[in-house]
């Protein structure tokens, strides 16, 4: 059996912009590829598997990082070790800020995050909000929505997810990045939800997910005939509601 | 800003002419079709910002602001048409125009040239931004505070920020808040009551009715835990547990806050829903009473318990009004005494209840070429969600959605994802359409519904749907719509079948 086992990190708290659309994509995906995914949801207080191959985590209110913080640096050594040892992990808005070094509020108080990603986010007054395209060398165009007042910066010699092409939109309206890669790890600001309309990332940490735990990735050896047709029709569905996504307004 | 100052000066001669000067623009605006019902308030604002407030503070019982995520337009409606059946003359904004400029327009529809407005009461509804804009013009006498629920994030940020802002409500009120004991974030505002005289009522569900409506924060957990996503084998590759995991911490999350909602005594509690009827139990009797409605959709239920609330403390507050003798011979003081004797009687509430009719596309049923056609306005993940539980397709029923992204629907696309969809998958949906036709398509593809036909040509996809099938002529159908899908629906309908005047800018 090929079990693939995905964490989706404090859905409770942490998921405010349709963030499970990217668990349902994986878990589909991974079923259509012939594989057998198993989802946990790991909430604070609650027992670490004892195997993970694939980490979700998504975007949360003031209140939800509250809640998840304390719980969350207990973890942090236990994320960080994974990181390293090149567990996919897809980090959105909130918890690509915690994955960062720090977050500094527009009052000047800073919250410690993880450090995994060398990255730190200043607080604004100004939200950056609206639809988005980021031109990535590995993932061609992402697609989506971001939403969020934090201003982010890279370290130099981070890689960002993408580039964008406007002012005051990506990682901190200047500097034209957005989001950033670390290890397996992809950090970022898109939603939309990011995976579905956006499947060469699904498919990068579906395909890690596998290789790490069982060598290679091998669909055709799994995958029926019916199971490959759907992914078509999915991939074809996908196509054209990224080209709407892509010519509507900010 | 130097704009403002110089409009309120401005204020002291020009504001005769304002009712004049606003029916003017009125009249031109729907002669010209320009710029849609808010327009001429939108002029009023700015020549005469003290109008909305002078024009309000002339009601004898003030006024009753509704605000929060869900069920806002409908709930307005229920109030407004409650009050008017137990004898008193209301003013209300009936066409969702939920925007303080929409308020001015409707003001300036119904005062008298010089300025005067007859009604007793207003039943205002305000969105959740635009209520705190309002409550710093117009302090209410009652707000009813319904939910708060994620929808258009994009817009105010987060869900504990939209709860901020109906707290602002909650502080200005000087009569009755009348708040949603099963949502935390809206129960919760009782702290900040704090007007002198001011009170808190509340409305509830029985225990064994709070799993038929969610609060938000029992949304995370659901779409988290699909396994592979065929719906038979979800409980199994979820082997290790998680669905069970996510559903319990869920249930203890409930349990630990409904013990404290408990504690709460509500003055209208729903205990019992049907099929277009309902019980409700009232503070200080023991049994619940039972009444039909015609309103369509569970979640309506739930809102007739927050609009019998609010009316009861309208009915209170009329009961000490002493009647005075040698007021003007408008008959207030008579329909007063009459609203406060009819409104303590709860037959004649729930009587009242029963006669409220659907608002504008919230579960109006209309006829197309002979099939039963139900518009249902979705929002937000909830709305969509509480709609689909609320209206299961039968085998026969045709299923449309129309997703539109203007800044009224809201531009984020997110949200489908948080709505489960997988009710539809035995039916099916066979016509997508909106601007976002094919977002709403992959998230259907995703849970596996069966799509018959996506186009996001609107006018095309409709005709289509509403076709007549030979081997189903009557087939009920039911069309799901953004805002502005709702609005480019009835119009498209309209050409094709007798659809009512929605009375929103055409």
């Amino acid at each position: 059996m090929t079990t693939i086992d995905i964490m989706s990190l404090y859905p409770k708290d942490m998921n405010i912009y349709g963030d499970s659309g990217n668990v349902l994509t994986v878990t589909r995906r991974l079923a259509l590829y012939g594989y057998e995914p198993r989802v946990t949801a790991y909430n604070q207080g609650d027992d670490w598997p004892d195997h993970v191959d694939m980490i979700l985590g998504g975007g949360g209110q003031d209140t939800g990082q509250k809640k998840i913080i304390d719980d969350f640096f207990r973890r942090a050594d236990l994320l960080r070790t994974l990181a390293a040892d090149g567990v996919p992990m897809l980090m959105i808005c909130g918890m690509y800020q915690l994955f960062g070094e720090y977050f500094e509020t527009v009052d000047g108080t800073r919250l410690d995050g993880i450090g995994v990603i060398g990255a730190y986010t200043v607080g604004q007054n100004v939200r950056m909000i609206g639809n988005l395209v980021e031109h990535s060398d590995d993932f061609g165009d992402v697609i989506g929505y971001e939403n969020h007042s934090g201003q982010t910066f890279l370290r130099d010699g981070v890689r960002p997810l993408g580039r964008v092409d406007a002012d005051g939109c990506g990682n901190n309206g200047e500097d034209h990045t957005e989001g950033a890669r670390v290890h397996n790890v992809i950090g970022t600001y898109m939603h939309g939800s990011l995976l579905p309309k956006n499947p060469a990332i699904a498919d990068f940490l579906i395909r890690t997910a596998v290789e790490r735990r069982y060598g290679a990735f091998e669909p055709e050896r799994h995958q029926s005939a019916a199971q490959r047709e759907a992914m078509e029709r999915l991939n074809a569905i996908a196509e054209r509601a990224r080209r709407v996504a892509a010519s509507r307004p900010r | 800003m130097t704009d403002d100052v110089r409009n309120i000066r401005h204020a002291a001669w020009n504001a005769f002419a304002t009712p004049a000067i606003g029916k003017l623009v009125r009249v031109a605006a729907r002669a010209t079709r320009h710029g849609g019902s808010a327009f001429p308030g939108k002029v009023v604002e700015r020549i005469d910002p003290g109008f909305l407030a002078r024009t309000l503070a002339q009601l004898p019982l003030g006024v009753v602001l509704v605000s929060g995520t869900n069920g806002k337009t409908t709930t307005t409606r229920m109030v407004a048409s409650m009050l008017s059946d137990l004898g008193l003359r209301v003013f209300t904004n009936p066409t969702g125009s939920n925007f303080t400029r929409g308020v001015v327009s409707a003001l300036l529809e119904r005062v008298t040239l010089a300025g005067r407005l007859d009604a007793d009461i207003a039943v205002l509804e305000l969105d959740e931004a635009y209520a705190v804009h309002f409550v710093r013009q117009v302090r209410p006498r009652y707000a009813l505070l319904l939910n708060v629920m994620r929808d258009q994030l994009d817009r105010f940020g987060e869900i504990d920020n939209t709860a901020r802002l109906l707290g602002h409500v909650a502080e200005a009120t000087t009569g009755t808040v009348v708040l949603n004991r099963e949502d935390p974030r809206i129960a919760t505002l009782a702290d900040l009551v704090c007007e002198p005289g001011a009170g808190v009522r509340y409305f509830g569900l029985s225990d064994d009715l709070r799993s038929f409506f969610p609060s938000d924060d029992d949304m995370a957990t659901t779409v988290a835990v699909e396994g592979d996503g065929s719906a038979d084998d979800s409980a199994g590759t979820a082997a290790n547990g998680t669905a069970d995991d996510a559903e319990s911490a869920g249930a203890r999350d409930a349990r630990d806050t409904s013990a404290g909602r408990n504690a709460l005594p509500a003055d209208v509690t729903l205990t019992r829903v049907g099929d277009h009827e309902a019980d409700f139990l009232f503070a200080g009797e023991t049994q619940p009473r039972s009444t039909t409605v015609r309103l369509e959709g569970v979640y309506n239920l739930y809102n007739a318990a927050a609009a019998l609330a609010v009316v009861r403390a309208v009915v209170a507050d009329a009961g000490r009004i002493v009647r005075p003798s040698g007021k003007p011979a408008d008959g207030f003081a008579d329909r007063v005494h009459t609203f406060a004797q009819s409104g303590t009687d709860v037959s004649a509430l729930l009587a009242a209840v029963a006669h409220v009719t659907p608002a504008f596309g919230r579960g109006e049923v209309i006829d197309v070429n002979g099939s039963p056609t139900e518009l249902l306005l979705v929002k937000n993940p909830m709305g969509f969600r509480l709609s689909l539980a609320s209206f299961p397709p039968t085998a026969d029923t045709d299923t449309m959605i129309v997703i539109n992204d203007e800044y009224a629907d809201g531009r984020d696309m997110s949200w489908l994802w948080d709505v489960d969809f997988t009710s539809l998958r035995e039916t099916g949906v066979k016509q997508v359409s909106g601007v976002r036709a094919w977002d709403m398509a992959l998230r259907l593809e995703y849970d596996q519904v069966p799509v018959g036909a996506v186009d996001t040509d609107l006018d095309a996809a409709l005709a289509a749907f509403v076709r007549p099938d030979p081997a189903h002529p009557h087939a009920p159908k039911h069309i799901y719509c953004t805002y502005t899908a709702m609005l480019a629906v009835r119009a498209a309908l309209a050409r094709i079948a007798d659809v009512p005047d929605a009375g929103v800018g055409k």
